[in-house]
């Protein structure tokens, strides 16, 4: 069971999107998320979502697995919108019934909002799809490396991030492990109301954790060993290195964003402020 | 002579400080002497708790000795500036294989020790696509450590130790965790980084086949070696090992019990193929 667990959501493949450096990546994506913020046309929003599509499509992960990092986010979406339709106010009055009052305004705003949260998460779900965790944090260790003019140690923290990781299919096994056997000693897990079951987890997690520490000690022996220290000095076998396609995708999103700008400018803005 | 040892134990002593459960300091080693000469295969046994695990971590500076002095290559494992160096000289396997491997991708885990090393990254990657092919892990080099067999898994561990240059490999009870078919994966990566490699390497075992392959084997006792020698010649003790608690290899165990129901076999026998052959022989002469 614990053989079929992937860190992270990465999904392996050898797309456009899977070949672009990770540091690319990630500003790219908060880009987006920017665009959406300066979003304020329906034409705009039309770019906006046909841009989404195409990466997606770039990216050949399968729309089934793309629609299933939008459900947990579907209620907030439906809540909000719900909100916006029958809050914002002004535009033509379309339901006046006792103390419902719907307006244009309100369902426009309703449509934008939920359109703009999902693309930003549809967006944010294909970094995380088309790049692997190692890669991510590699990434991540990289471009905040000049904080490390201000004394924090980027380095130690992106090395605790990965050891996060390359835990977390060990923690699983071993939760595992510890169920079976209290359950075998007569533990009920599974009955009762919601306090007598977080009781019953209590023999599940203070095992967890006294393996988790000895771990930490084994490990900590192993890395010194290995010459670890935690200092500068360390160098990496993989390079990140730039090639033209991620600045190909650069200039695809600056383009996109001055493409949403401009529409924006010869459009009525939907959202009045 | 003194130059062809690469690890000294020189009246070595250490206790782990007492702790609030256990008031009284354990006294694991006192007075431990032990030279190990250059590209030796050095098995070591002993009873659990006996202290092996103690020595094993004062190899490389993880423990330093209290009293005494434990030199590695001529380099003082308690002198804090060439703690590097000596890691440089000794690498170490340990049991569980889930708690040494630090990356999430089996190439970048190799990659460990030489990064740290601070060595240019195309050096790096030399180095890691040769400890791989030599523990046979190559094809598995972009595969996610949790996916893999114990075996693989402790193989990784012991590339990572080979792509660091290590002249000695310490293990600690490698194949504990393993089954069989894992055990002889490891077992023939290390017999084969000791002959073709000339990488001294120390086992700590509790399988006595595993011991019957080194050059040498020391037997320990509550921090003390108590038989050292040949591997033909520490088994013969078949009553001193069991009295330590310990087994001794199969056939010799045969050998022991024909010998003391009166048949004529020799006493220093390993294996079943040298008991199936002093069987004959002493059948044919009655
Ligand atoms: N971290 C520690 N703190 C205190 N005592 C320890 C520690 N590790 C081991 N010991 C004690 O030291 C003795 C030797 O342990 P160890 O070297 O692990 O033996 P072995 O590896 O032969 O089983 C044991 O009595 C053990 O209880
Ligand atoms: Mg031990």
């Amino acid at each position: 069971m614990i053989k079929d667990i992937t860190i992270g959501q990465y999904f392996i493949g050898d797309s456009l999107l899977h070949r672009l450096d990770a540091r690319m990546k990630i500003i790219l994506t908060i880009a987006f998320i920017v665009s959406i913020f300066i979003c304020k046309s329906f034409p705009a929003l039309l770019l906006m979502v046909l841009f989404t599509f195409v990466v997606v499509l770039i990216s050949k992960v399968p729309v089934k697995m793309v629609l299933k990092s939008v459900k947990p986010i579907a209620i907030i979406v439906a809540f909000t919108s719900i909100l916006n339709i029958f809050y914002v106010r002004g535009g033509t009055p379309l339901v006046d019934w006792r103390f419902i009052h719907i307006t244009s305004n309100g369902v426009f705003t309703a449509i934008f909002m939920a359109v703009r949260i999902v693309c930003l998460v549809i967006i944010s779900s294909m970094l995380t799809y088309t790049t692997t965790p190692t890669m991510l944090t590699d990434a991540i260790e990289k471009l905040l490396s000049p904080l490390k003019l201000f004394k924090i140690p980027v380095s130690t923290l992106a090395m605790m991030m990965t050891l996060a990781l390359r835990f977390i299919p060990t923690l699983i096994d071993e939760i595992d492990r510890i169920t079976n056997a209290q359950k075998a000693r007569g533990a009920n897990l599974d009955d009762g109301n919601f306090i007598e079951r977080v009781k019953a987890l209590v023999p599940i997690i203070v095992p967890l954790f006294v393996s988790s520490i000895r771990r930490a000690y084994e490990l900590a022996d192993a890395m010194d060993c290995r010459c670890y220290t935690g200092g500068p000095g360390r160098t990496r076998m993989k390079q990140m290195k730039l090639h033209p396609r991620d600045f190909a995708a650069l200039a695809v999103v600056v383009l996109l964003i001055a493409g949403i700008v401009l529409l924006n400018i010869y459009f009525k803005a939907v959202l009045v402020r | 002579m003194e130059d062809k040892v690469i690890i000294k134990f020189d009246n070595v002593s250490f206790a782990y400080e007492a702790s609030e459960e256990d008031t009284a300091a354990t006294q694991v080693v006192d007075g431990f002497s032990l030279d190990v000469p250059k590209g030796q295969f050095l098995a070591v046994l002993g009873h659990n708790g006996c202290g092996k695990s103690t020595v094993a971590k004062l190899i490389n500076g993880i423990l330093v000795p209290s009293a005494g002095k434990v030199t590695v290559d001529g380099l003082d494992t308690a002198d804090d500036d060439k703690v590097t160096d000596v890691r440089r000289t000794v690498g170490m396997v340990f049991q569980n294989p889930d708690n040494q491997i630090v990356a999430t991708i089996v190439e970048d885990d190799v990659a460990f020790g030489p990064e740290n090393l601070g060595m240019p990254p195309h050096e790096i990657r030399k180095r890691v696509d040769d400890a791989l092919k030599a523990v046979g892990m190559y094809e598995f080099r972009d595969r996610e450590p949790h996916r893999l067999s114990g075996g693989q898994k402790q193989r990784v561990a012991i590339a990572g130790i080979i792509a660091m240059n290590t002249k000695c490999i310490v293990m600690d009870e490698p194949t504990a965790m393993l089954d069989p078919h894992g055990r002889q994966e490891v077992m023939d990566t290390i017999q084969m980084l000791n002959k073709e490699r000339g990488i001294t390497v120390i086992l700590i075992t509790h399988y006595m086949d595993e011991a019957v392959k080194a050059d040498r084997v020391v037997v320990m006792d509550k921090g003390e070696i108590v038989l050292d020698g040949v591997p033909r010649d520490v088994f013969k003790n078949v009553e001193k090992l069991k009295s330590l608690g310990l087994d001794v290899p199969q056939a010799t165990e045969l050998a022991y019990r024909l010998r003391k129901a009166g048949l004529d076999i020799p006493d220093n026998i390993l294996d079943e193929k040298e008991c199936a052959e002093a069987i004959l022989a002493a059948l044919e002469v009655k």
